[in-house]
């Protein structure tokens, strides 16, 4: 694979403890003569301190397994347990509470809100979580600038270009300090450069031990950044590989 | 731009660690500083280029405040919707309530409890005339503690410089003068004199040529002199002035038919003779009212025999769904617009209940802020039109405004209720989906 630099990898690789653990998932859609089976008795697990890609054509179920496995799709059979809880055994409320606080989310579109500034935007999970304004703002700022958007704190999201939008939705999804980040598509609306350095910088900022990471992506030039890729077809998991043997190939 | 977005955090990163900040905010991405307080650091927020008026209020309601008033040209289209509303709504009922009440203003001028009258009799000025054994049957009951003829009628007035100008005169009963206005100027005893009249200063008193006392003209061919100017509670709704006399001089003045009484003046000696005297009345073939119920018999007249009612109503209906239509369009725009980012908010982790208070924060502080500015609107506008036009009747009453509010908060629930709908109903997935 025809790579420019690579960065570091995070000096921690070895995979530290389950943090999500799916069993024999199924999901089905439709009704009648529409019906389709979207996965197919799908069993992964993802661990702490692990980056883990999910990928695969389109219309294989990779998205749905993310939404199943995040807890915002329900199953129609298995099980998700993420870090020792099983989800989908949960009330609706509390499952709420738990993504608050333990899942962060980066959207493919990214979902920002075009007319707060952007350190309220990334203030959100805290907001939702009932910190007080100010000290939430205070929290969001702070990740801000490690994200290195400080200087844009008080322009709103479509002030700031694809790549300093990405950096806004990956602050805003760990700024509740998850143990879970779910990507979606994360280079999806990038450039190709702009798109690695977004997930270098997942990989060694980002990600820590006790942190797991999924992504969905159908961009194969990020590969190299995994610990783990599952592949995925036909609402099946076909086969699961490491990161060092995809740079290897 | 890689290497530098990477060094500026790890910048960040030390920084924050070379600093004074406890060692968590530093380490920010490690979650054993999970859900760590950050002790005076919103130095940032005096820098905000935003108002924050919600500073005390639960941070979501702040975070609805400000997804709604930042769209500012949204945020402009449902006040306006709502304001025009309630402008038109308040207006429509101020005219009609002032209408009313000028309609009613002999009544409350004069002020008696108890009014006899013909039973055909559907205003005060309307009135048909009684015989005068109607006033000697109504002292006669119990109960009565005096009672009192007055006479209403309209004459003609001769100005001095040769034009007409049509009056409303009041003959009072002699003896006791009652229902006799406040003066200004003169004494009332003069209304004894000789052609005496008491001219009322209203909005129509310049119709008369601004009269002063001592000053002369004729009503119907006969001679009038003004002894005193008093002043009333309300004017009347007919846009002529108003003179004031004594009952024997008002029938010799005005033409009249065989009967002359308009009105039986009845004071009770108590409230608990009120029944009583009303059903010896009826034994008559009259009937008593009191005044309340007289002012509402007016009202209704005006409201469902005139058609001017059904006008007012079929208008204010129509501001309600010019008001309904805009707001609730703009409204549902404004959550469409925004659905797919309740939808993250659903998925990050907000609860549905949460997502139904921030809309209905958002439609109800919109509704009452377009409240607000179409009372004050319609305030303004009526103070205006009464400073420039004195015979403008309209009137702001507390249930014009109380009505204007449910009406309002209909618009609110209806327009609520269509976007929690929406917002509801939207699955997280469909954003990982979207």
């Amino acid at each position: 694979m025809n790579t420019p630099a690579i960065p570091t990898p995070a000096a921690f690789s070895a995979p530290a403890g389950e943090a999500i653990v799916a069993r024999n998932i199924e999901k089905f859609f439709g009704e009648g003569e529409a019906r389709t089976r979207a996965l197919k008795d799908v069993s992964f697990s993802g661990h702490f301190g692990e980056m883990l890609y999910i990928v695969g054509p389109s219309g294989s179920g990779k998205t749905t397994l993310l939404s199943v496995v995040s807890g915002i799709l329900r199953p129609n059979g298995g099980t998700v347990q993420v870090k020792g809880q099983s989800i989908w055994n949960m009330q609706a409320d509390a499952l709420c509470e738990f993504r608050l606080h333990t899942i962060g989310f980066v959207f493919q579109d990214y979902h920002l809100f075009p007319r707060l500034t952007t350190v309220e935007n990334v203030a959100i999970p805290l907001i939702l979580q009932r910190r007080p304004w100010d000290e939430a703002l205070a929290e969001a700022m702070r990740y801000l600038k490690v994200v290195d958007l400080e200087e844009r704190a008080h322009l709103p999201p479509v002030k700031l270009s694809g790549g300093e939008q990405q950096r806004v939705a990956i602050a805003r999804a760990i700024v509740s300090q998850p143990d879970i980040l779910i990507f979606d598509e994360p280079t999806a609306s990038l450039d190709g450069d702009t798109g690695k350095s977004i997930v270098s910088f997942v990989r060694n900022e980002v990600l820590n031990e006790q942190r797991c990471i999924v992504i969905v992506t159908h961009d194969s030039r990020i590969y190299e950044y995994a610990h783990r890729i599952l592949r995925m077809e036909d609402g099946q998991l076909k086969g699961t590989q490491d990161g060092e043997s995809i740079l290897g190939d | 731009m890689r290497a530098l977005r990477t060094n500026g955090c790890t910048q960040a990163k030390k920084q924050l660690m070379q600093s004074n900040a406890p060692r968590h905010h530093a380490d920010t991405l490690c979650p054993d500083s999970r859900r760590s307080r950050a002790p005076g650091a919103a130095h940032f927020l005096s820098t905000s280029p935003y108002p924050m008026p919600f500073t005390g209020l639960n941070g979501q309601i702040r975070l609805a405040y400000k997804l709604l008033v930042n769209d500012r040209a949204k945020f402009a289209a449902l006040l306006l919707g709502i304001t025009f509303a309630v402008f038109l709504i308040v207006m429509m009922m101020s005219m009609f309530a002032g209408v009313l009440q000028r309609s009613s203003a002999t009544v409350i001028n004069v002020g008696a409890k108890i009014w006899v009258m013909d039973p055909a009799v559907n205003t005060p000025a309307n009135a048909i005339p009684m015989p005068d054994f109607v006033l000697d049957a109504a002292r006669s009951i119990a109960g009565v503690r005096y009672a009192v003829p007055l006479f209403s009628g309209t004459g003609l007035v001769k100005l001095k410089d040769g034009n007409y100008q049509a009056a409303s005169i009041v003959g009072l009963d002699d003896s006791s003068l009652f229902g006799r206005p406040t003066l200004l100027q003169g004494r009332i005893e003069d209304i004894y004199a000789e052609n005496g009249f008491i001219v009322i200063k209203d909005a129509d008193f310049e119709k008369l040529d601004n009269p002063t006392i001592g000053a002369e003209f004729e009503i119907n061919d006969h001679r009038a002199v003004i002894v005193g100017i008093g002043k009333v509670t309300i004017s009347g709704l007919f846009g002529v002035p108003t003179l004031y006399t004594t009952y024997n001089r008002a029938i010799q003045y005005l033409p009249t038919a065989r009967f002359t009484t308009a009105f039986v003046l009845i004071e009770p000696k108590s409230a608990t003779d009120i029944p009583h005297i009303k059903e010896e009345i009826k034994r008559l073939g009259y009937i008593a009212l009191t005044d309340q119920e007289f002012i509402e018999n007016t009202s209704r007249f005006y409201e469902f025999h005139t058609g001017l009612g059904m006008n007012i109503l079929i208008m204010t209906v129509i501001s309600f769904i010019v008001g309904l239509s805009i707001s609730g369009q703009t409204f549902y725009t404004f959550i469409i617009e925004n659905l797919e980012r309740f939808g993250a908010l659903k998925a990050i982790g907000a609860k549905g209940s949460e997502l139904v208070a921030m809309i209905l924060f958002q439609s109800t502080f919109t509704a009452l802020t377009g409240y607000g500015l179409g009372i004050g609107l319609c305030a303004g506008l009526i103070a205006l039109a009464k400073a420039r036009l004195p015979d403008y009747a309209a009137v702001i009453t507390f249930s014009s405004l109380g009505i204007a509010l449910v009406m309002v908060l209909v618009i609110v629930a209806i327009s609520s209720y269509i976007g929690v709908r929406r917002v509801l109903r939207i699955e997280p997935f469909d954003i990982f989906r979207s």
